[in-house]
């Protein structure tokens, strides 16, 4: 508690006229956060486009992103957690929620969703639980008694699988992922209204923050799960040809990714594109239609500054330059990576240019503040609100993924 | 029974979410709760700030620092004060040096030696937290670490706020910042350990020249008030409608 | 073969069940609606009482009368009767107990903070006697000429 650490002066640097205390606050982690929850809701958006809209071209895909919606939830909470200048207080605002604030969701949106998700896994996968458990029963040894016990706690007695059992629990999931969607976009929404609910924040303020946040987390989570999908398919062919040779009988039974499935997706991919890149264009235009008193800055700003942020970065390569590399025909499986990696960028650019650039301009309207990210860490301040912190971020749900899978196996063609 | 069963696990649903309103919540409904909130305290504070005595020596920001404890050398303060320097091309100049806590001993602003004959006006612009009606910073805290006293004073628990900074980026004056050694919110307090004892803040005490006074808004024979109700007094940025009780006479439009 | 479908809901509800529970130990009694309404006097009472328990640093004038007569009747009949003797001396405090003893700040920079000429125009400042800390014996401490109690005779 010695320590005298002034939050954000390490990593800001002033221009002009600020006010004393103006620094930038929300940095990295803030970016990483609406960036993490938008890849949580897409990816459950996009299964449930296959549970509850019965989209039979998305059936692999759905497995895999409803599984990986599941590791990436708990990765959604560390950005805050590394933020939190308390983090030990970090269960307040289940303890005594001020709803008035839109944080104070946080708690309990975060926890109906990890259960709605739970939920739904569990009924996906009860029939493997229950088959896997019975099939560790006769083993001795320490690894696969642990296996089983944990198959068996999995299942929580419903050892049922019956017909009408399994349909009963086909239902349930169509049910919980229905019910998710709309938690999954207030999920991601609820950022967005973060944001636009702050009336001192020139930049912030606007009834389209939400949507905004919302349209791009679907973009985001799509391109991730479709990356993903692609990467793990086409590295298990890789696998396989390496170990047994191009024209081996079980090389060719293991297709990689599917471009059926990948075009489905990317047609969505696209159309939720459409409608970000639109909302966003909307409030620019607005705002220097309106021109009101922090319209000067704001122009400074967007168009000085940060126009290669914006313009280049986000609109540029992020949003156009994926468009076309997916609305050009004969798309194949390069092109389709490549727009998504893109993509991803763009949306990571959209939450750095909300967040940092919100901060960009001192409230005064008289002068700005410039983001250095810290890069190499000499404190654990650097460390959590730096580049280190926001990779630990990044690789935490591979991480996480890479142990669920081995309870719910989401990859390769389903029975 | 199709029917049925999606229907439980609907309401099931609900329940549960039903279940998880705070119970403080509930608390809104008990009548006598009710009552109680509707009594109105006698005392309401508001602060005066004259910028046409201003010479802005920074006593006041020296004064606060020592008082609340905020670490000297740190850039942070709860109250500043801003010089502003119109030239006669209709530019105008801002600073305020380490919050003018060592005051102001340069004519150099920004970098610029700027001739006398230049400027057509200046003038200095103490500010500090304007404890609004109705506080923007005091909606935003997710768990109700900041909050408004029955005397109008906004202040924050260190013991329950958790920093995760919405309530700074919420405040239009930029009044609030994270305390370096308590690393939870902070903010000017009015001193309320002062003022509750029937000493003035300390800003107040220090000021030589009689800038900054503070009154209850609540008695009409109060100075203070009669001031602020007679004449002509202005507050920072009211259009984003958090109500200031910070008062100031000779206010310019310049002001940012 | 009981409907294992609502299996979850259970789960939830004891997960709910668990954090009443645990509000129930961990929140203060006193942390509700205390003030106005839930927008703005939603908070734990007591803290009312810590802000209040603040120490006292700054005393005032009145609080060094006895002790330094002298220099406390210097001040008051000169030109810097307007300061207060903690503006340079700093928080009294509980002196002489704690501090035991008070800084007597002998720099350039204190004198400077009204001293420094700043010809504002329609500005206090202007009217304060001022030097060009540039130019008027830079480096020099200002006390080696004069006087802080009574500046109205200088050497």
């Amino acid at each position: 508690m010695n320590d005298i650490i002034v939050h954000g002066l390490e990593w800001t640097t002033k221009e002009l006229f600020t006010y004393p205390n103006e620094f930038i606050y929300w940095s990295i982690q803030i970016v990483m956060y609406p960036y993490m929850t938008g890849l949580v809701a897409g990816a459950f958006v996009l299964s449930s486009l296959y549970h509850v809209f019965g989209q039979k071209d998305l059936k692999e895909i759905a497995r895999f992103s409803l599984v990986f919606s599941l590791a990436l939830l708990p990765v959604a909470a560390m950005p805050l957690l590394l933020h939190l200048q308390q983090p030990l207080r970090a269960i307040h605002p289940l303890m005594t929620p001020h709803f008035t604030s839109a944080i104070s969701a946080f708690g309990i949106v975060f926890l109906t969703y990890a259960l709605i998700v739970l939920s739904e896994i569990w009924f996906v996968y009860r029939g493997h639980f229950v088959t896997q458990a019975d099939l560790l029963a006769g083993s001795s040894s320490l690894g696969d008694r642990m296996k089983r016990g944990v198959f068996k706690a999995l299942a929580m007695g419903a050892t049922d699988l019956s017909p009408e059992a399994m349909a009963k629990d086909k239902k349930a999931v169509g049910i919980m992922a229905g019910v998710g969607i709309p938690v999954a976009c207030f999920l991601h929404g609820y950022a967005g209204f973060i944001f636009g609910s702050v009336k001192a924040n020139a930049l912030w303020m606007s009834p389209l923050m939400p949507v905004i946040f919302i349209m791009s987390a679907v973009v985001s989570g799509i391109a991730l799960c479709m990356l993903t999908y692609i990467v793990i398919m086409e590295y298990k062919k890789f696998k396989a040809v390496m170990a047994k040779g191009r024209g081996d009988e079980s090389v060719l039974l293991i297709k990689g990714a599917e471009m059926e499935v990948i075009s489905k997706a990317s047609r969505y991919l696209m159309s939720f594109l459409v409608a970000a890149i639109s909302l966003e264009i909307l409030d620019l235009i607005f705002r220097g239609y309106t021109a009101m008193k922090s319209w000067d800055i704001l122009r400074s700003v967007m168009y000085g500054k940060d126009f290669v942020n914006i313009f280049i970065l986000q609109y540029g390569i992020g949003n156009l330059l994926p468009f076309l590399i997916l609305i050009l025909p004969g798309r194949n499986l390069r092109r389709v990576t490549v727009a998504t990696i893109l993509i991803l960028f763009g949306v990571f650019m959209m939450r750095w240019n909300v967040v940092i650039g919100g901060q960009a301009f001192s409230l005064s309207f008289s002068g700005f503040m410039h983001y250095h990210l810290p890069i190499v860490p000499h404190s654990l301040e650097t460390f959590k609100e730096g580049l280190g912190g926001a990779l630990m971020v990044i690789a935490t749900p591979y991480l996480l993924f890479y142990f669920i899978n081995k309870f719910v196996p989401s990859l390769g063609s389903s029975k | 029974m199709k029917c049925s069963r999606r229907d439980f696990l609907q309401k099931g649903v609900c329940a549960a979410l039903a279940a998880s309103l705070p119970v403080s919540a509930l608390k809104l409904l008990a009548p006598g709760e009710a009552a109680a909130m509707l009594k109105e305290s006698n005392l309401r504070w508001a602060f005066l700030v004259d910028t046409r005595k201003c010479v802005g020596c920074g006593m006041c920001v020296k004064a606060c620092k020592n008082e609340n404890e905020i670490p000297y050398d740190t850039p942070v303060t709860r109250t500043w004060v801003e010089r502003y320097v119109v030239t006669r091309d209709g530019k105008t100049r801002i600073d305020s040096p380490d919050g003018a806590r060592d005051g102001f001993v340069s004519p150099e602003i920004m970098g610029e030696e700027i001739d006398d004959k230049e400027i057509t006006k200046a003038f200095f612009l103490p500010k500090l937290c304007n404890h609004c009606a109705t506080p923007a910073c005091v909606q935003v805290c997710p768990v109700g670490a900041t909050y408004q006293a029955p005397d109008g004073t906004v202040l924050v628990d260190r013991k329950w706020c958790i920093g995760c900074g919405y309530c700074i980026m919420a405040c239009p004056y930029g009044v609030r910042f994270f305390h370096p050694v308590h690393k939870v919110a902070e903010k000017c307090t009015f001193c309320y350990h002062r003022i509750n004892q029937g000493m003035q803040a300390a800003c107040v005490q220090a000021c030589p020249f009689g800038v900054r006074q503070m009154g209850n808004l609540k008695d009409p024979d109060d100075p203070v008030t009669k001031i602020i109700l007679t004449e002509r007094v202005g507050v920072l940025k009211d259009e984003y409608g958090t109500k200031p009780h910070v008062f100031y006479l000779g206010l310019d439009e310049r002001v940012r | 073969m009981k409907n294992h479908v609502l299996r979850p809901l259970w789960v939830a509800l004891a997960l709910v069940l668990v954090i009443l529970v645990a509000r129930k130990i961990y929140v203060p009694s006193d942390f509700g609606i205390n003030g106005q309404n839930y927008t703005f006097g939603f908070y734990r009472k007591a803290n009312l009482d810590d802000w209040k328990a603040v120490k006292v640093k700054y005393s005032g004038r009145e609080y060094c009368k006895d002790c330094h007569e002298e220099n406390y009747q210097a001040n008051a009949s000169s030109k810097h009767h307007l300061l207060q003797c903690e503006n340079c001396h700093g928080p009294a405090g509980s002196h002489p107990d704690d501090p035991a003893k008070l800084v007597v700040d002998r720099s350039r920079e204190l004198c400077l903070r009204c001293h420094a000429k700043l010809n504002y125009p329609n500005s206090q400042r202007a009217a304060l006697p001022g030097i060009d800390p540039v130019k008027h014996n830079q480096g020099s401490a200002c006390i080696e000429c004069h006087k802080p109690h009574k500046p109205d005779m200088e050497g």
